[in-house]
């Protein structure tokens, strides 16, 4: 630049006004660079929080054990019974939601007409937008207003809340199902039925895996759905019957954390722990298999 | 397809009995799949009816007798029978309000931050850290909001702003761990991944020729930004932020941890309050059956509606705005 002659140079001159613009452009990269870091900063914090606080409780003890209530208040025992509770509620919960969302996108996929497709993923969308806690008031005056409190209502709510999850993740990857396969099993003369069990559904099995993990990560912390239909457990033992209020480690930890007593929120905070570890890893294995099954149906 | 029975074809070249149970296999499969699949759609679509129906029918005595006065009757005492929604609705207008207003530029920096600036390879795991975010169940989140959010506020943060700020209604009266600014917290760091994560989306579909063109042109990265993807990502950001406005007035668990559950309209954000969601979640339990029961289910009703609609919204121009 300093050997051009001053005429040609004109142009590329910096001026005050190229200065002053590349500054402000400067700075907007460091706001967005500093808000990209408070982001992940925010989620570090409260990870670490949790860890910190939960670890400390968190024993053998803990897991396997009952609770116990303590004659000078506070629980002195575990979260068995609620981690049990959690597991049965989402198992059932999973074996309705899933088997269905994958029929709901494999209708929608292969055999409805494009506008019947299109409502269906209309009232998909809806269903995703309820809030849960609605869920939660539904089926309480489906299922408990008349009857009682049971795993079955919260299992039901959480279904409701885990199939549009479950459908629509489904049905993205069952769009990604290459033609071509379809067709080859049109040139063999195979019908509709054999195409969609011998040859979509395997080619797409790791992509439906992935939308049912997504599913049981969604529904694993849910509270809401459950705080009406299975938070009454007077028991301080072992449930296992779907026909009584299961405990539940959303809700152990909601009241856990109401109570005023610091040995409490020592047990909120493990359970916290075990949940979030849980439900991060199910969503982190997710999003890895997510990549990898699309880039495969891809090619 | 309609008129077939399953035996009398099987005639002529078809006589190989292996031929004729793959047909007949055929026949049921096909149909049978078509069916439950069909059910389980039906059933998807019918559910949806079936909530809004159910919820209205539930909400009935309350909705009978207050009428659309119940969203501007503003005291709510089971007591004297008195049910009015406004405290709640206020509530979570101003706190979904508060997230919206922190959320949604704080999105698009870290957007532009994933799309522009971001080196390649920090690119995915920075996103799914973001994404993560939405990942943490709310309970916990809440939980963290009463005791490391909560007293950091009432201790620190509050006073501090009080100090310099106290002349604004907004932040005058006592400072206190729990109240509507931790709740709009809470909210604020619940919606920003989701809005985040839409924004992302919409900015990847800038046409990069439209990118190199303005830098071409002399322009700088933020010139180019500014001219270029955000005017192209408009109704795409509409929808990302309608959708994170479906979240916010959603979330009834971390709320009701952290806003302290009272019926009240105050100017400060120190202050408690509640939220539709929220107070459905504190109230319910307590409810006996009967109008103060059915007020609640009306105001799940209200929060059904506007959430639904919400997301309705934000789909068709997310849908709209990308798809193109």
């Amino acid at each position: 630049m300093a050997t051009a002659p001053p005429e040609a140079n004109v142009l590329l001159r910096k001026t005050a006004g190229t200065r002053r613009r590349r500054a402000v452009s400067r700075a907007v990269d460091v706001v967005c660079t500093v808000a990209a870091l408070a982001a992940v900063a925010v989620l570090l914090l409260v990870i670490a929080s949790v860890a910190v606080k939960g670890a400390p409780a968190l024993s053998l003890r803990l897991l396997t054990e009952n609770p116990k209530v303590s004659p000078f208040g506070g629980n002195t025992g575990g979260i068995a019974n609620s981690i049990v509770g959690s597991v049965i509620l989402v198992v059932i919960a999973s074996v309705i939601a899933v088997p269905m969302g994958v029929m709901v996108a494999i209708y929608t996929t292969e055999f409805a007409p494009p506008k019947v497709a299109t409502g269906i993923r209309f009232a998909l969308d809806i269903l995703t937008g309820i809030p849960t806690i609605v869920i939660g008031v539904f089926i309480f005056s489906v299922l408990v207003v008349g009857a009682h409190q049971s795993g079955w209502a919260g299992a039901i709510a959480l279904a409701i809340v885990e199939l549009p999850v479950v459908a629509r993740s489904d049905q993205e990857v069952l769009a990604l199902v290459p033609r071509a396969l379809h067709e080859a099993g049109v040139a063999l003369g195979l019908k509709r039925w054999r195409i969609v069990l011998r040859v979509i559904l395997p080619t797409a099995a790791g992509g439906l895996i992935t939308g049912a993990v997504l599913g049981v990560a969604r529904v694993a912390g849910e509270t809401a759905p459950l705080i009406f239909t299975t938070s009454v457990f007077s028991n301080l033992g072992l449930t296992t019957n779907p026909s009584a209020a299961l405990p539940n480690i959303p809700v152990t930890i909601l009241s856990l954390s109401e109570s005023p007593s610091p040995k409490d929120h020592a047990q909120a905070w493990a359970a916290a722990l075990v949940l979030i570890v849980f439900v991060l890893l199910l969503s982190v294995t997710a999003r890895a298999v997510h990549e990898r099954s699309r880039a495969k149906l891809r090619g | 397809m309609t008129t077939s029975t399953p035996t009398p074809e099987v005639s002529g070249r078809d006589r190989n009995p292996f031929l004729a149970r793959t047909k007949l296999a055929d026949k049921l499969g096909e149909r049978g799949l078509r069916i439950c699949t069909f059910l389980a759609a039906l059933l998807a679509v019918a559910l949806v009816v079936w909530i809004v129906c159910k919820l209205v029918h539930s909400a009935w005595p309350a909705i009978d007798r207050f009428g659309l006065a119940f969203v501007v009757h503003r005291v709510w005492d089971p007591v004297t029978g008195q049910f009015g929604a406004l405290p709640f609705l206020y509530g979570t207008a101003l706190s979904s309000l508060l997230a919206l207003l922190v959320a949604t530029p704080v999105a698009i920096a870290i957007a532009i931050y994933l799309t522009e600036l971001a080196p390649s390879f920090l690119r995915k795991p920075v996103a799914m850290l973001v994404e993560l975010l939405a990942a943490i169940p709310s309970v916990i989140l809440g939980l963290w909001g009463i005791l490391v959010l909560g007293p950091f506020l009432g201790n620190h943060l509050e006073p501090f702003l009080k100090s310099f700020l106290g002349w604004l209604p907004l932040f005058s009266g006592t400072p206190s761990p729990y109240g509507m600014l931790n709740a709009s917290i809470i909210l604020t760091i619940m919606v920003l991944p989701i809005i985040t994560s839409v924004t992302r989306e919409v900015f990847q579909t800038t046409p990069v020729a439209d990118k190199e063109g303005a830098l071409a042109l002399g322009a700088t990265r933020w010139e180019m930004i500014k001219l270029v993807v955000l005017p192209q990502a408009r109704p795409g950001l509409v929808g990302a932020v309608m959708l994170g406005l479906g979240r916010a007035i959603g979330e009834a668990i971390a709320v009701t941890q952290v806003i302290g559950n009272a019926a009240q309209i105050k100017a400060s954000l120190f202050a408690s309050g509640g939220t539709a969601a929220a107070q459905i979640a504190s109230d319910f339990p307590s409810a006996n059956p009967g109008v103060w029961q059915a007020s609640l289910i009306y105001l799940a009703v209200i929060l059904l509606v506007f959430s639904a609609l919400a997301n309705i919204a934000a789909r068709l121009i997310v849908r709209h705005g990308t798809v193109r």
